[in-house]
């Protein structure tokens, strides 16, 4: 019964580099083999911690991008973290250009209780900014694994269609996946033929694409600092519950 | 510096107590407004981690995590409610035997 081994010290560990993919020209994959995982729930995050020969060593939290228990295809054990390398830094350039199959990494975890879906019965909006999307994507294959019926709607803003992560899997998904729905939303460039020219989330979007209030979805927001604040702010005036919004926002723009 | 947010704490401070903090309600000792640490303001990047009220921008909690030790002020805040299993409840389960997997 290694899932209800919920107490004890969280301490560091070493997982290896199993698999990597590139989800777009500067989004990538990282799949682990984590010993003595216990699981975790979509919307939870580890630590990582690079450590330096000298010593220095930097930490960061990322989203936990796979499901738990896997679909078939994770195998035990397995934990995926999708990172967006960021510029200057110093912790997402080593994960996203550097880190190599067969290598060691160090992290912590499985933590966070406040940002998760616990598979309850209301339907559920995911409004993602970015990779933002990463922990909303471990809640849509959560949902996936089990079956859920719970109406899904996920609102996902990116820069182009180009920079859209797990795209294929998304398309697959809204086809296999009774009740989900995803809508795009480009910043910099859409599709050819796209109805709308490019542009941020407005209320018109979160209005049209999300659950009406009466509906009393469970909302999770998560994407940069200006993206989450501006997508809450909009669902609260539009008569969102503020209690159901849960947001999770990793500073820097989009 | 980095702006994040209250679930970024997870981590360095489920090193400390032993559930989750971040789904805790702490309330504010400048406005008096309650709120989830996972919304908190925060600044780091770790081993520094300053957050702050999102309605009025006081410091509620300052973390330093240093070699040896973890140095938590939590001077900003008044209380911390704390979710927890109901008691009484199997929802943690039985202690487990010793040696058992």
């Amino acid at each position: 019964m290694a899932r209800a081994a919920v107490s004890g010290r969280l301490t560091w560990r070493a997982g290896t580099v199993v698999a990597a993919r590139w989800e777009t020209p500067s989004v990538r994959t990282l799949v682990l083999q984590v010993p003595e995982w216990s699981g975790h729930l979509p919307g939870q995050h580890v630590d990582v911690r690079l450590t330096a020969p000298d010593g220095y060593s930097a930490q960061r939290s990322y989203s936990i991008a796979s499901a738990w228990p896997g679909d078939g295809q994770i195998e035990s054990g397995r934990v995926e973290l999708t990172v967006q390398r960021v510029e200057d830094g110093e912790v997402s350039s080593y994960l996203a250009d550097v880190l190599e199959v067969g290598q060691p990494l160090e992290l912590r975890g499985p933590v966070g209780g406040w940002f998760v879906w616990r598979n309850e019965p209301p339907p559920v909006l995911l409004v993602a900014g970015g990779s933002g999307v990463v922990p909303l994507m471990a809640m849509i294959r959560a949902r996936g694994d089990v079956r859920g019926r719970q109406p899904f709607r996920l609102i996902y803003s990116a820069r182009t269609p180009q920079d859209v992560c797990y795209a294929g899997e998304l398309a697959r998904r809204v086809r296999d996946d009774p009740g989900l729905d995803v809508r795009f939303v480009y910043t910099r460039k859409t599709p050819d033929g796209w109805p709308d020219p490019p542009g941020r989330i407005t209320v018109p979007i979160l209005n049209t694409y999300g659950w009406p209030p009466d509906f009393a979805p469970d909302v999770f927001v998560c994407g940069p600092t200006a993206f989450v604040e501006t997508a809450a702010d909009i669902l609260v005036a539009l008569g969102h519950d503020p209690k159901k919004i849960r947001t999770e926002r990793f500073g820097g723009t989009q | 510096m980095n702006e994040v947010d209250g679930n970024a704490m997870a981590g360095d401070l489920r090193e400390i107590f032993a559930v989750d903090l971040t789904a805790a309600v702490a309330t504010c000792a400048g406005c008096r407004e309650p709120c989830v640490v996972a919304t908190l303001r925060v600044w780091g990047p770790a081993p520094g981690l300053v957050a702050r009220c999102p309605s009025c921008d006081d410091v509620v909690l300052r973390l330093v995590r240093g070699p040896e030790r973890a140095w938590l002020d939590l001077r900003g805040a008044i209380s911390l409610q704390v979710p927890l299993p109901l008691v009484g409840s199997l929802a943690e389960g039985p202690a487990q035997p010793v040696g058992e997997a």
